[in-house]
């Protein structure tokens, strides 16, 4: 397949730019890629690292689902209902802005140090990201396909469910990507504190430790870990967007 | 029967109201078949909008005896993307939960009928515009409407396939017994399909004339002498109101 091979000359051009940057700084802070890329190879094949990908992806899936679960009915109905819609959006607009990190203290006070305030964390982030795009994806729906379900005698929930969903699914697939970034970059900053499980942890560990090598194989993890979000959603674009290919 | 008693229809635009039907009145008899003509912007399609229920006229009163299954073939925007053929040619029985087989027999006529067998599991997007408005056409008659109602169905089509579905819409209102309403910007195909051709002046549309035009809907009549001089005489009648419009 062509796109596997396009994927495999992007991260081979990558590795190469990072060797080429090694050899120039000559610095314990960058060590060689495949010094880095044997240590992965080796915590992946002895299971070492398995734990920490599959907690940091959970907690990441978690998040995303959580935010999901509560930013696209929500979403829906503040687009689709104009006059739900006038009165929401200023919160949603004052509420956006905020760099919703600050807001840890608070939430470890309300949920604890476990899981779920990490969890709750990435959701809370990324639920303005979805709210906001599929807000928009529903406004964006032109009124005569709302005109052609009424003639057709569709009730609300029809409405909904054959028009407002999937005219905006190519839009929330795309608030989607956007917060498997967000949530990665979250979970660095939420496995940083109070757990010793994860890839945020290994990294912050290592770098404690000044162990460079384990420091680049938890960050290489990540992007790992991000690349294979991004597959699964490809995936499931191409299965629910079938209608959109060829465009 | 449909009876609209001096019907009146205004829009909003930024505070400022704009007139757009001004005190209409006409019967259509079950059965018949009504063409509605008029200069582009007049508002025929608000005044289909009433007539198919999706608005509702600030003043006036519709009356539709019987509370009979309507079809309605919206310009340009009828089919949903996302959805097949066969499921936009469905979406009128699924939306009133009828079971799956009876659709699919339905859908699977029609498709035959409409001359789009091997597209049933295309998408619009996948058409051409002739191909879509004969799924348009379809999903219309699925519910076995006793009035069709059709904004403009043929526009944007070449004149050969123009004429081909001209033809096809001429066999549905011979065959189906039904009352169809037919808006359009062409005195050909108003004069072809219309045994009552209601004119409607430039904006704000009043009507002009109600012209009877008894022998249309048969394939004989469009040869005729007597049809040409039908067309000469719709087009005296429009001409006054495009002429003032271009004043
Ligand atoms: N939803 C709407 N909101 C505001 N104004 C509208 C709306 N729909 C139509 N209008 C206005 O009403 C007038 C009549 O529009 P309408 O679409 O009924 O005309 P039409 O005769 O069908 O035009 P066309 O020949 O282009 O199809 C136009 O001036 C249009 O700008
Ligand atoms: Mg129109």
């Amino acid at each position: 397949m062509g796109r596997k091979r396009d994927i495999f000359w992007a991260a081979l051009i990558l590795l190469a730019l990072w060797q080429v940057c090694a050899l120039l700084l000559d610095s314990m802070a960058l060590p060689q890629p495949w010094l880095v890329m044997v240590d992965l190879a080796t915590k992946l094949t002895n299971g070492s690292l398995i734990d920490d990908l599959a907690v940091s992806s959970l907690r990441a899936l978690a998040g995303i689902g959580l935010a999901l679960a509560a930013a696209v009915p929500l979403g829906l109905l503040v687009g689709t209902e104009e006059q739900i819609g006038k009165r929401v959006s200023p919160f949603i607009y004052l509420l956006y802005p905020i760099p919703h990190v600050v807001l840890l203290p608070l939430i470890i006070i309300l949920f604890g140090i476990g899981n779920f305030s990490k969890i709750f964390l990435i959701a809370l982030i990324v639920f303005f990201q979805i709210l906001v795009t599929t807000r928009d994806g529903a406004r964006a729906i032109h009124r005569n396909y709302f005109h052609s379900m009424k003639t057709l005698g569709a009730t609300k929930l029809q409405i909904y469910r054959h028009l407002v969903l999937p005219a905006t699914l190519p839009k929330i697939l795309t608030a989607m990507r956007i917060s498997v970034g967000t949530s990665v970059a979250i979970l660095f900053f939420v496995e940083s504190f109070a757990t010793t499980t994860g890839l945020g942890y290994i990294i912050m560990d290592s770098w404690g430790r000044a162990d460079y090598v384990s420091l680049y194989t938890g960050i290489s993890s990540m992007a790992l870990l991000g690349f294979m979000l991004y597959m699964l959603l490809d995936r499931i674009e191409q299965h629910v967007c079938r209608w959109m290919s060829g465009r | 029967m449909i009876k609209v008693s001096s019907a009146s229809l205004s829009f909003e635009h930024d505070g400022q109201f704009q007139n757009v039907l001004d005190d209409i009145s006409f019967e259509i008899e079950a059965q018949d078949s009504c063409a509605i003509i008029g200069p582009s912007g007049c508002g025929k399609t608000s005044l289909l909008f009433l007539l198919a229920g999706i608005l509702q006229p600030d003043s006036g009163t519709l009356a539709i005896a019987g509370n009979p299954r309507c079809g309605t073939i919206l310009q340009n925007f009828g089919l949903f993307p996302w959805k097949t053929v066969a499921e936009n040619i469905g979406l009128g029985l699924t939306l009133k939960n009828i079971d799956k087989d009876r659709i699919r027999r339905v859908v699977d006529q029609l498709i035959e009928e409409m001359e789009l067998a091997g597209f049933g599991n295309h998408f619009p997007g996948q058409l051409s515009g002739g191909m879509q408005q004969r799924v348009a056409l379809a999903r219309a008659l699925a519910v076995e409407p006793e009035i069709l109602f059709m904004d403009e169905p043929l526009s944007s089509l070449d004149a050969l396939t123009r004429e081909r579905l001209q033809n096809l819409i001429l066999d549905i209102i011979q065959k189906r017994k039904i009352t169809t309403v037919l808006v359009t910007h062409s005195i050909e195909e108003a004069a072809f399909l219309g045994r009552k051709i209601i004119i409607l002046s430039r904006s704000p549309a009043q009507i002009l004339k109600v012209v009877d035009n008894p022998s249309a809907v048969s394939s004989e009549y469009r040869l005729s002498e007597q049809f040409f001089q039908q067309c000469i005489r719709l087009r005296e009648l429009l001409k006054g109101e495009v002429n003032g419009q271009e004043a």
